[in-house]
């Protein structure tokens, strides 16, 4: 069961063959054996859990069911959930209970799916190896001893120890791609506006956006018809007419124009990770696709305006943290002002500390132009690259990241090495468009992320890219060793 | 531009984090390597480019300004760390 595709579990819920409480139950049990050494989840709730799930089996039973009824599903620590410990992977918010539900939470719960757990985190998803997070580390369930990938290393865990059926994540930078890179399963990133943030914790409002984490794309697909959708309560949530994500998973790939941008293939690319890419676009190429070369030369800026932007964003949004009326609050202070200066001081961790300041600095009286309007006038041209591009192909393919995962530890101490995981993934945060990473083989025993970019809502061609791949292989088959 | 000391100090009380000496050494390290990053945009050519914020480039979108909520005080002050009477207390700002 536990390497089932989504599908398959709805088959078996339908026909009886296991309920949704039995199937929950024995996820819980993987959780229960796992979880200490791995540290996936932060929050669980069984009593909760299992009433969503004796309810799906009601809904089974009056013939009522959709695909992802009765599914356990692993929520990214992100989204308020009511009456859900809600912590973003914080100090802040370690003690604050979400008083009501995102809508992706929501949306899962519409459709009878079972909320199996909170996932960890980088705090406030700043991260790119979990380390930030104050509930600690997630070990990667290929090497225990390096890291899953950030912020959504957790889901991650979960769903590459298969903990879970399918999990959440969130993207704001490379967040659902770079870990499902590092630990090897199949996550995509939607067009921004798609999925509504509503009622998931802000970090740059201009970039986050939540998307799928699981074992393949038709998985993903399913999860999308779910997630995605037009909700009034955001209001950079686009009014798209609603999609089957599943629609074209069986097209065939013959004439499809892939564009290989040049620089994901130079300097600073693991030698083992250039090898598997280049066998994954040989496969293509079998698969009747062509090649175009292309080129995106704004790539290397995408990360310094990353840099800008981000913390801009969080430094304004994270001011809401200012224990009064939820969240930390330091036990002595002087006044009103000592009182906010040492609740902060002692709820945020050392990295959302610094990107607080880089974005304040950057903001303050006399450099908003030098930066933050600088970066968002070069975020256009590297938004205009891709515009470029996509006149020549149809999705654009390369590494997710330029290594696989790391020692923990290997970067902690280095936030600009710890920024450079995020070189291939970050512009396409920036462009607004739609990134995805599967599986596509091994270096030295770790799973290595073939990255499909697409034009603004081509997610249903990129996952039937992706789906003929993993057709013609079995990658995203694999599983960690000793996790049965 | 290079930070110093003073500056990481006048920072941290614009954003209203308590920055200990020690700490502000290292904070001071680590802010510029991660400002170095930054000034890589400085050499770009930008004049006439207008600033992107959204992809779609789309506009707010309005809503009729009608009640849509209902009040949840008593749910939503369970998270708060003081209150009494409906209000959240803070350290007295008025004498």
């Amino acid at each position: 069961m536990i390497n089932s595709s989504l599908k398959q579990l709805a088959t078996m819920l339908a026909s009886k063959q296991i309920s949704s409480v039995e199937m929950t139950q024995a996820f819980l049990a993987r959780i229960k054996k796992f979880n200490p050494e791995i540290n996936a989840y932060i929050a669980l709730d069984e009593p909760k859990t299992l009433a969503q799930a004796k309810a799906a089996d009601a809904r089974i039973a009056v013939g009522k069911a959709e695909t992802l009824t009765g599914i356990p599903i692993a929520q990214k620590d992100i989204f308020c959930a009511k009456d859900w410990q809600t912590t973003c992977g914080s100090k802040m918010l370690a003690n604050f209970v979400a008083p009501y539900d995102a809508h992706v939470i929501s949306q899962f719960d519409n459709v009878g799916a079972v909320n199996l757990g909170k996932t960890n985190m980088d705090e406030f998803a700043m991260g790119s190896s979990n380390e930030t997070s104050y509930f600690g580390g997630v070990k990667n369930p290929w090497d225990f001893t390096r890291v899953p990938g950030g912020s959504s290393g957790g889901s991650a865990a979960a769903v590459s120890a298969r903990l879970c059926a399918a999990a959440t994540g969130t993207d704001t930078g490379g967040s659902i791609r770079q870990p499902a890179s590092l630990c090897g399963f199949t996550g995509l990133k939607p067009t921004y506006g798609l999925v509504s943030r509503y009622g998931m914790i802000a970090f740059a409002s201009s970039l986050d956006q939540a998307g799928p984490m699981a074992k393949s794309a038709e998985d993903c697909a399913l999860m999308m018809n779910v997630m995605a959708g037009f909700d009034e309560r955001d209001s950079t949530s686009l009014n798209h007419p609603k999609e089957d994500y599943t629609r074209a998973l069986n097209k065939p790939l013959q004439g499809l124009k892939i564009g290989l941008p040049k620089e994901y293939f130079a300097e600073g690319l693991d030698a083992g990770v250039a090898k598997v890419i280049e066998e994954a676009i040989a496969q293509y190429k079998k698969l009747g696709a062509e090649m175009v070369d292309i080129s995106l030369p704004n790539t290397n800026l995408s990360i310094p305006v990353y840099y800008v932007l981000a913390p801009a964003e969080a430094s304004s949004n994270l001011s809401r943290y200012d224990g009064v009326r939820y969240g930390h609050r330091a036990a002595q202070y002087d006044d009103l002002m000592d009182m906010y200066c040492k609740s902060r001081a002692e709820g945020f961790g050392a990295e959302v500390k610094r990107r607080i300041l880089i974005g304040t600095y950057v903001l303050s009286a006399g450099y908003y132009d030098a930066y933050y309007l600088k970066a968002q006038q070069i975020r256009r041209l590297i938004a205009q690259d891709y515009t470029e591009a996509f006149k020549k192909c149809d999705v654009i393919m390369g590494p997710t990241a330029p290594s696989t995962a790391f020692k923990v530890g290997e970067k902690a101490d280095d936030p600009v090495a710890m920024y450079l995981q995020d070189i291939y993934t970050i512009a396409t945060n920036l462009a607004g468009l739609p990134g995805m990473s599967i599986p596509a083989g091994f270096s030295n025993g770790l799973p290595v992320g073939l990255q499909i970019i697409g034009n603004y809502f081509d997610e249903a061609r990129m996952l039937n890219v992706a789906h003929q791949y993993q057709q013609a292989t079995d990658w995203h088959m694999q599983m960690p060793k000793g996790i049965e | 531009m290079a930070l110093n000391i003073t500056d990481i100090k006048r920072i941290a009380h614009l954003a209203r984090i308590e920055v200990s000496d020690a700490e502000a050494e290292n904070t001071l390290t680590k802010l510029s390597g991660i400002l170095g990053l930054i000034e890589q945009m400085q050499g770009v050519d930008t004049a006439g480019i207008v600033p992107m914020s959204h992809s779609q480039d789309v506009v707010q979108r309005l809503r009729e300004d009608v009640v849509t909520k209902t009040n949840q005080r008593e749910e939503f002050q369970k998270n708060a760390p003081a209150v009494a009477d409906g209000l959240y207390l803070v350290p007295k700002v008025i004498e």
